[in-house]
């Protein structure tokens, strides 16, 4: 490359790097310190008391929090396939076309649950469930899988839909002039194409659900507990870190999900 | 125009008319599933906050303006005079004021993070990138436990100080605005740094090259070109974090407690102990309101740079 300013590097701002390196390390304390003492033998959550793995166990033999993370794990499995499954149908429908009227709409109505502040729909939920619960007596964990489905689509949609926008329609149209249906062509041609995408909408959508706090404390039946709203009700007492042991479980779990996110989503082809 | 071209412009409308009615029943599913259980609620809880209060929740079916009027006033229950209902008012304005606090906070510490991060090499940016991508996708309220575990008394913070003999007795740091700001800095710093980052990487740096050649001191290169350059990720990120902090809930109510509430803690405690759901629907609808207010905002300042707000 021909740089007359070799030695002068324009890029440089003076004090950036090092904000940067400190932001990143203020970052991370946090939830370090929060995993190594998950470790720590004694209660405080502060004195390093040696080496243990026994609020891992504690967490382990707690049937709240077993119960409450196989609750998280249910909802979030069936929100989240749900929510691929229409999001995928409505990235169909609105990408790769002319703009027709209500595309425009659309857009905006599948990105709307991240626009309103996520109390207000919780609020808004409460008063709609409680009234539906009351009509039909139903009250099992529908209304926690129809609140979630709700909000993970616009989020499963965004890799789907950016996937599909960098796909031309040769590839079908090709198909097609092969004599191949409808169907076929989608089964053939678009979905393996589209599969990347598809999956990294499904775990967006799965970690997005586990992570809910504010709508599953409104929305849930008493007995419905998941994980985090179990551990937010925790968190008011005096915590052990039994707390840890299950912020890092949970947090590897994140973690592992982001990282194949990460390598799916960056795979070109 | 000849018979046949006409009836091949005809059969031509019609294919187009039906792929346009497949489009709307592909995407029928999605739609009604936001419609039911995210957006369509919405409706009940503004015609909530024009009821009365049932006595154990919930509402009686009568007209009433009251939850508006309770949002801003507060009728003495002795002789029945209105005043300013300085307790809301204190915690509208805590909303607010904390939720632009943190956007600036962010924007500070962001810009230079997302600039780091920019101006990495290839290679090396992708895992920068990554690092900022995982508190994203960790659990709020586990992020939010962390902050809490090194601010509290018998924390990290104060027991390293204590230890060191710097302090005799715990720095109060929980339950105050303090602790809700940087609670939030921390939580939102991400939203802030990918938009940011996004509109940085595209930065064609012969322009600020062009700057330096003719004298531009690096101060009057960042003012004068980057930051207009970036001026979209400034709002688009703003807007990202404003708007979750101003609705925040699990943040105020871990890191302030119950002294130090914000908006949507008020909200809540309207449908529990308060049992009080009208009053909860109206300060719902004024949340939402400066929500629309900050976004309309945002399309306007955004606006004005042409077609690429959100580049």
């Amino acid at each position: 490359m021909a740089d007359p300013t070799e030695t002068f590097d324009v890029r440089r701002q003076a004090g950036f790097p090092t904000v940067a390196v400190v932001c990143f390390f203020l970052l991370y304390l946090p939830i370090a310190a929060l995993v190594v003492f998950s470790f720590n033998d004694g209660t405080s959550i502060a004195t390093w008391e040696g080496l243990s793995l026994r609020w891992f166990a504690e967490a382990w033999n707690n049937d709240k929090v077993v119960e409450a993370s196989i609750r998280s794990v249910q909802i979030a499995a069936c929100a989240a396939l749900i929510a691929t499954v229409v999001a995928t149908m409505a990235a169909l429908a609105t990408t790769r076309t002319r703009n027709y009227r209500g595309l425009d709409a659309k857009y905006a109505f599948i990105n709307m649950p991240l626009m309103v502040p996520e109390i207000v729909v919780a609020v808004a939920l409460l008063i709609f469930f409680s009234r539906i619960k009351m009509a039909t007596g139903y009250s099992g964990l529908g209304y926690l899988v129809a609140a979630h489905t709700a909000f993970c689509i616009p989020f499963a949609y965004l890799p789907i839909r950016a996937r599909l926008e960098s796909m031309d329609l040769s590839l079908e149209t090709a198909a097609a002039d092969l004599y191949a249906t409808p169907l076929r062509a989608f089964r053939r041609v678009t979905l393996p194409l589209l599969w990347p995408g598809i999956l990294a909408g499904l775990m967006l959508a799965f970690v997005i659900s586990l992570d809910d706090v504010v709508i599953t404390e409104f929305v849930k039946s008493g007995g419905q507990d998941t994980l985090p709203t179990y551990m937010l009700g925790q968190l008011r007492r005096v915590v052990t870190p039994e707390m840890n042991a299950i912020s890092t479980v949970f947090l590897l779990l994140s973690i592992a999900i982001v990282t194949a996110f990460f390598f799916i989503s960056r795979k070109k082809d | 125009m000849s018979t046949l071209t006409s009836t091949a412009n005809e059969a031509a409308r019609r294919v187009e008319a039906q792929d346009i009615r497949n489009r709307w029943l592909l995407s029928a599913p999605a739609l009604l599933i936001i419609a039911l259980a995210a957006i369509g609620p919405l409706a009940i809880v503004f015609v909530y906050s024009f009821l009365m209060p049932g006595s154990y929740g919930d509402v009686v079916w009568t007209f009433s303006p009251d939850a508006w009027i309770a949002v801003l006033l507060e009728k003495d229950i002795f002789d029945g005079t209105w005043s300013i209902a300085d307790a809301h008012l204190s915690i509208f304005w805590r909303s607010v004021w904390l939720s632009l606090l943190t956007t600036v906070t962010t924007l500070l510490l962001g810009f230079p993070t997302a600039y780091f991060i920019a101006t990495r090499p290839e290679r090396t940016r992708e895992i920068w990138l990554f690092l900022i991508t995982i508190p994203f996708w960790t659990n709020l309220l586990i992020r939010t436990f962390a902050i809490q575990e090194l601010i509290r008394n018998e924390g990290m913070i104060n027991t390293l100080l204590m230890k060191a003999g710097l302090i005799s007795a715990p720095i109060q740091m929980m339950y105050t605005d303090f602790a809700i700001l940087t609670g939030m800095t921390y939580v939102f710093f991400p939203l802030m740094v990918l938009p940011l980052y996004a509109s940085l990487e595209k930065v064609d740096f012969r322009l600020v090259e062009a700057g330096y050649d003719l004298y531009a001191s690096r101060w009057r290169v960042l003012k004068r070109i980057i930051l207009p350059l970036v001026k979209p990720g400034v709002i688009a990120g703003s807007i990202l974090v404003f708007i979750p902090s101003l609705g925040s809930y699990v943040t105020p109510r871990m890191l302030g407690g119950g002294s130090k509430m914000m908006l949507g803690n008020l909200i809540e405690l309207q449908f529990g102990q308060g049992r009080n759901w009208p009053l909860g629907a109206s300060l719902s609808m004024a949340l939402l309101a400066i929500v629309m207010v900050a976004l309309m905002l945002q399309v306007r300042f955004a606006g004005r740079q042409g077609g690429n707000a959100h580049g």
